[in-house]
Parts: structure tokens; C-alpha cells; sequence
């Protein structure tokens, strides 16, 4: 009715809005489509030319993720028939499944030491960022632009000296030194993150607390930290998409106990040709955990951008 | 119910200080006004007493027993913000009975406390609404409620109505002064509005720069200001000030004002050199007996009164006069200024001098 409103965008104008948008999200989607078909399809199907839009699936590229196998002579496959379905995908290739791949450790150690290093960055950020936006503290600018100022340079240009003080006092390759090491990175942007949510609670919530018989930390906990949750869920899957992803120092500083999935996938590829059914299986497998965590904690990363831009 | 006892009571922010020392006293079920611009140390005074900021030093004692450097939560008052300060993931019910239940109170007792309370204040209907839908008017009586439903010992209350559109102001100020006088407890109320302050209190301390520049009922400050700030601060159209150069004796009853003779009330200081003559608009009358003369500048009509704006020797002058008399402007008519109400400051630092009339509103200072 009222297309001559101002403020209201007209027929024509939604519908190529929203085109535009749909657009993009194809346009972003297709990289990750790809990859998850890819990890369905055959090894000669992945690198058909032209590439298969249409092709029959196989778990293919799965088994071969999380198994290691060796060829067989003719007479040993002939003396051992396949008795389950993965034994009869690798037995196609003449091949047997000897044992597990190192795939299901390297992704554990992806998931302990990325929710390990988010948990504690969102821990300490948390504690960090209510005293800097609550407390009167001495030179409180020039610490938060010390603080600021560790995400100045990217961290892998102090990956030598890191690397040379992991091997001396040993925590080169563990678990705790990459937790540490991502934490180390990551708290400055939670302090930062979480300092700008928690100026925007007002104070007066907390006084009305202490006033009504809370301690400090009661308030805070009671009082703040529920007000926060939004800033803390956004804080948090930026600090773990981070910790999650992160590849160099990962390559540097891990390899046979505490490597993380990321420099572990592109070394399937080796394993008897390329098996870029396996190396997509991989990767699709690797992008479900934050994929998860995003989607739960979706309403409130929404919340969380666009927190402070609106007063209620 | 409580009595309230500031003394010398001296807040510093690193080098500021915002509190200089102010020292006065709260009687027990006084509506007590801080009133002040903004800036003037008045709500650190009152988050001080409430126990929100620690002193730098002096004392301050409730019912007798000395707070100052106690928690909140041991002062047993309550405390009303200006944005309520309510929580908005619990209902109307959910924050009238939370300070209640962070005592450890019974689910059965708050519960039977809190409609006590709704009933009071009138918000039964409401209870079990969520605080997004409520009006200011409401949020603003929820927030009463938390604080009544404690029966503290003592009520502070910063610019409480600060938030609210004017028109309800007016109606949420009485409804605020009815409950208090239904109630009798001590209220120590923080506003910059002069006009809340004379309408609701029953005592007024008034402070700029950190320093409580007076402290009476409202009458005596409105009437007998002890320094000029006070006078300036106080009243709309604010108090006209004569400044000239003379001398006043003690027990002189005129001053001279550029060869015109004028009455004053009897003096008890003494005092030369630069002074000022404070006379409140409603005190100037006009007489064409008068020697002193002044020209008409300008007229606002206010409906039973008018403003008349003059220039005089000694500056400009505002007159309220009844609206019916006609004055024209241009016109160069005579003044006569009450001799009752007059008040003469030391023009240096701005203080009132003591005279017959107001040596006793000055007794608290």
C-alpha cells in the first residue's frame, strides 16, 4: 500500500535485496559444497574432468580416512573374503584394512586443545576485562594498549623465539604448551571483546546488589556474568574458530603427540596417491565441531555484533 | 527509622576532590534533599552513605553506629537508581522480593512481603508481568518496591526521577512524598532540579565545587540564602544581585546604592569595600517616589504575574509584578526593593551578612 514511504523499501528493492543476498550465500556456500562431495566420490570421480556434479556416492574416501591399508597378492585376497562393508570398499583396490589411521587422535587433540585454550581464554578474559571495566586502576589506558598491542604483529613472526623456549623447557609437542600458547594469543582479544560488553551492563545492577547484601563476587557472579553470556558466547567462538583453525604454529610446535588436525589433513594425501576423497573427508569432518558450536551459540553471536550499536 | 550524622566527610579521585568536607545532619523520617549542579559532589555524599564509595576520610553514622568504611550490605538502606536498576530476565514479582530472597528469606514469607508491598504502592495488577512491557511510571514503582520491601532503616534515592518525562514527574514526586509521609522513613533524596528539591523535602543541603554551601528547610533557603551561589541557584527567575562598592556598619539599617539611600534589615556584621545587594524578583516594586530609577527593557507575561526585565545602574534587574499592571516598555520608572527581605553579601567570597532577619536560617551553617 505504501510504496511511496520513505523508509520503507518498495517490492522491486526487497526482491533484489534479497537476490543479492541469496547470491552471496551461494556464491560462499560452493567451496564447502564442493568439499563435502568430494569426500563421497571416488578418487577418479574427484579428479574427472570435467569435474562430476552428478556421480554414485561411496564412504570411500572415509575408510580410507581412518584406516591404513596394504596391497595384497591376488592369492591372499582370494583366501580372505571381505567380510564387512568397509573390508569391501578397500578390498576393490586389493587391498586390506591393517589397522586405525591417526586421524580420530589428531582430531581429539584438535578438539582438547581448542576448547581447552577457548575455555581458558573466556575464563581469564572474563575475570580481566570486569576489572578493567569496573575498577579504578592505575595506568588502566596504557595497560589495555599494552594488551592491545600483543595482536599488533601477526604471532607467527615470534614463532623462532617460541619455538627455541618450547624446546628448552619442554613444552614443545604437549597439549598444556599449545593450550598456553593459543590462550597467550587469544586473551587480548577476549579482554578487549569482553571489556566493551561489560561496560555496556550498567553498574547500578551490581550496586543494587551490594546494597541488598551480595558480596563483590556474589554480584558478579550472580549478576553480571548472566548479563555477559551473550559477549561470552560471541568472545567465545571467535577465540575458538581461531585455536581451531590455526595451522603454522601447529606444524612448528607439534608432530608426533599433541599435532592438531589442521597439519595433519594436507599429510593423508601422501598415503598410496592422491586421495583427495580422504583429504575432503578430512576436512569436512574438521569443519562439523565449530560448525556445531556456531550454530548453537548463533542468536547470541547475532546479539553480540550488534550489541552496544542500539540503546534500549 | 533512622537518624543520619555526616561530619567532615571528604571523597578524593586521585587529585580531584569531590567531596570537600561536608558535615550535617539527617533527623530521623526527615525527606532529606542533596541538591546541587551536577558536579557538585552530591551523589558522592550519597554513595558514601550507601556505602558505594569509601570516604577518604570523616565519619558517618547511622542510628549512632559509625559506617563509614562498612559494607553496603551491613548499613541496612536501600537504595533507589535513577535507570531502577531492575532486573529485566525476572518478572515484576521476581525483583520486588530479590533482595529478600539474597538474605536467605523463605520462599512463603517473600512471597506474603512482596504483595504487601504491590499493595502499597498499587502495582497487585502488574506482579507477574516481566519488566520489558512496563511503562517508566511502573519500572519506576517496581524499584520503590525493592526498596520498601527490606524496611531499611533508610532510604537513598539518586535523581529518581531523572528518567521520567516531565509531565509525570510532577505526578510520580507527589506519589513519592505520599508514600514517605505514609511510611516516615528517612529519605535522603539527590536531585539538581531546585524545584523537586522545595516541592519534596523537608530539609535542603545544597552544595557546589564538593561544599555544602547551605543546609536548612527549604523556607529559610529559599528566603535567607547564606552565599550567593545558594541565592543564584535557588528560584526562577533567579535572585538579582546589585553589586557596588560601599560600606555597611553593624547595626547600620541602609546602605547607600550611588547616592540613593537603601533600607535594609538591621545589620549585625560589618563589612567594606566590594558588596552586593541580593533582592529576589518578587520583592521589587515599582514607585515613582523611588530615587532609584531603571529603564523598562523588556516584559514576559506568565498569566497572573509578569517579568519585567530593567536595566539600572547597577545591571539588570528582574521585577515580578501582578500581571494587570501595565508597564511599557521604555519606559523609565522608579524601584523600591523590600527592605524585609533584602540580603547583603561580601562581594570577594560570595557570602551572606548577618542581619536581624537572617542570623537565625544562618544558625546552621
Amino acid at each position: 500500500m505504501s510504496s511511496t514511504s520513505i523508509t520503507e523499501p518498495s517490492a522491486g528493492q526487497k526482491w533484489f535485496a534479497g537476490a543479492l543476498v541469496v547470491a552471496y550465500a551461494l556464491i560462499s556456500i560452493l567451496p564447502l559444497v564442493w568439499i563435502i562431495a568430494t569426500g563421497f566420490k571416488t578418487p577418479s570421480d574427484a579428479i574427472a574432468y570435467p569435474p562430476k556434479v552428478v556421480f554414485e556416492p561411496t564412504l570411500e574416501g572415509y575408510v580410507n580416512l581412518f584406516t591404513t591399508r596394504t596391497r595384497q597378492p591376488p592369492e591372499v585376497m582370494a583366501a580372505n573374503p571381505p567380510e564387512t562393508w568397509y573390508d569391501r570398499i578397500v578390498a576393490q583396490y586389493d587391498m586390506t584394512i591393517v589397522g586405525p589411521s591417526r586421524f580420530g587422535e589428531r582430531f581429539l587433540n584438535s578438539v582438547v586443545i581448542g576448547f581447552g585454550s577457548t575455555f581458558l581464554s573466556v575464563f581469564l578474559g572474563t575475570f580481566a576485562a570486569y576489572a578493567f571495566s569496573r575498577f579504578r586502576i592505575p595506568a588502566k589506558d596504557d595497560l589495555l594498549f599494552f594488551i592491545l598491542s600483543t595482536r599488533m604483529m601477526p604471532p607467527i613472526a615470534v614463532a623462532i623465539p617460541i619455538f627455541l623456549m618450547y624446546r628448552a623447557v619442554g613444552l614443545s609437542d604437549t597439549h598444556a604448551g599449545m593450550i598456553l600458547l593459543y590462550t597467550a594469543v587469544n586473551l587480548s582479544l577476549s579482554v578487549w571483546l569482553l571489556k566493551g560488553f561489560i561496560d555496556e551492563i550498567p553498574v547500578e545492577y551490581e550496586e543494587a546488589a551490594l546494597i541488598d547484601g551480595y558480596t563483590r563476587f556474589q554480584a558478579f557472579y550472580k549478576v553480571v556474568l548472566p548479563q555477559a553470556a551473550t559477549g561470552i558466547a560471541s568472545t567465545a567462538i571467535f577465540c575458538l574458530i581461531f585455536a581451531w583453525n590455526e595451522y603454522a604454529f601447529a606444524v612448528l610446535l607439534t608432530s608426533g603427540q599433541a599435532q592438531t588436525a589442521p597439519p595433519f589433513i594436507p599429510t593423508i594425501i601422501g598415503v598410496g596417491g592422491q586421495d583427495w576423497p580422504a583429504v575432503a573427508a578430512g576436512a569436512t569432518l574438521f569443519l562439523l565441531p565449530v560448525m556445531v558450536f556456531t550454530i548453537l551459540l548463533r542468536k547470541h553471536l547475532l546479539r553480540g555484533i550488534t550489541f552496544g550499536a542500539v540503546r534500549k | 527509622m533512622a537518624q543520619i550524622r555526616i561530619q567532615n566527610l571528604r571523597k578524593d579521585f586521585g587529585a580531584f576532590t569531590a567531596v570537600r568536607s561536608s558535615s550535617f545532619t539527617i533527623e530521623d523520617g526527615e525527606f532529606f534533599m542533596l541538591l546541587g549542579p551536577s558536579g557538585c559532589g552530591k551523589t558522592t555524599t550519597l554513595r558514601m552513605m550507601a556505602g558505594l564509595e569509601l570516604p577518604t576520610s570523616g565519619e558517618i553514622y547511622i542510628d549512632g553506629e559509625e559506617v563509614a568504611q562498612k559494607r553496603a550490605s551491613q548499613r541496612d538502606i536501600a537504595f533507589v537508581f535513577q535507570m531502577f536498576a531492575l532486573y529485566p530476565h525476572m518478572t515484576v514479582r521476581g525483583n520486588i522480593g530479590y533482595p529478600l530472597r539474597s538474605q536467605g528469606m523463605s520462599r512463603a514469607e517473600t512471597g506474603v512481603r512482596v504483595q504487601e508491598v504491590a499493595r502499597i504502592l498499587g502495582i497487585e495488577a502488574i506482579l507477574d508481568k516481566s519488566i520489558g512491557g512496563l511503562s517508566s511510571g511502573d519500572r519506576q514503582r517496581v524499584a520503590l518496591g525493592r526498596a520498601i520491601v527490606r524496611r531499611p532503616k533508610a532510604f537513598f534515592m539518586d535523581e529518581p526521577l531523572g528518567a521520567l518525562d516531565a509531565e509525570f514527574r510532577e505526578h510520580m514526586a507527589e506519589e513519592l512524598r505520599a508514600l514517605h509521609d505514609r511510611m516516615g522513613a528517612t529519605t535522603v533524596y539527590v536531585t539538581h532540579d531546585q524545584l523537586e528539591a522545595m516541592q519534596m523535602g523537608d530539609k535542603i543541603v545544597v552544595m557546589n565545587h564538593g561544599v555544602v554551601e547551605q543546609f536548612g528547610v527549604p523556607q529559610d533557603i529559599y528566603d535567607w540564602p547564606a552565599t550567593m551561589f545558594v541565592a543564584n541557584f535557588i528560584g526562577s527567575p533567579s535572585m538579582n544581585f546589585l553589586r557596588f562598592d560601599g560600606m555597611v556598619g553593624a547595626g547600620s539599617q541602609s546602605v547607600d546604592l550611588s547616592g540613593v539611600p537603601v533600607e535594609i534589615p538591621l545589620s549585625r556584621d560589618g563589612a567594606s569595600g566590594r558588596l552586593v545587594l541580593g533582592v529576589r524578583p518578587e520583592h521589587v516594586r515599582l514607585d515613582d517616589g523611588s530615587r532609584y530609577r531603571a529603564l523598562v527593557l523588556a516584559t514576559e507575561y506568565l498569566g497572573t504575574t509578569q517579568i519585567v526585565t530593567l536595566s539600572a545602574a547597577h545591571g539588570e534587574i528582574k521585577a515580578r509584578l501582578p500581571a494587570d499592571r501595565h508597564v511599557g516598555v521604555g519606559e523609565t520608572v522608579g524601584l523600591r526593593f523590600d527592605p524585609r527581605t533584602i540580603t547583603l553579601f561580601e562581594g570577594e567570597r560570595g557570602r551572606a551578612l548577618r542581619s536581624a532577619a537572617n542570623e537565625r536560617s544562618l544558625g546552621h551553617v
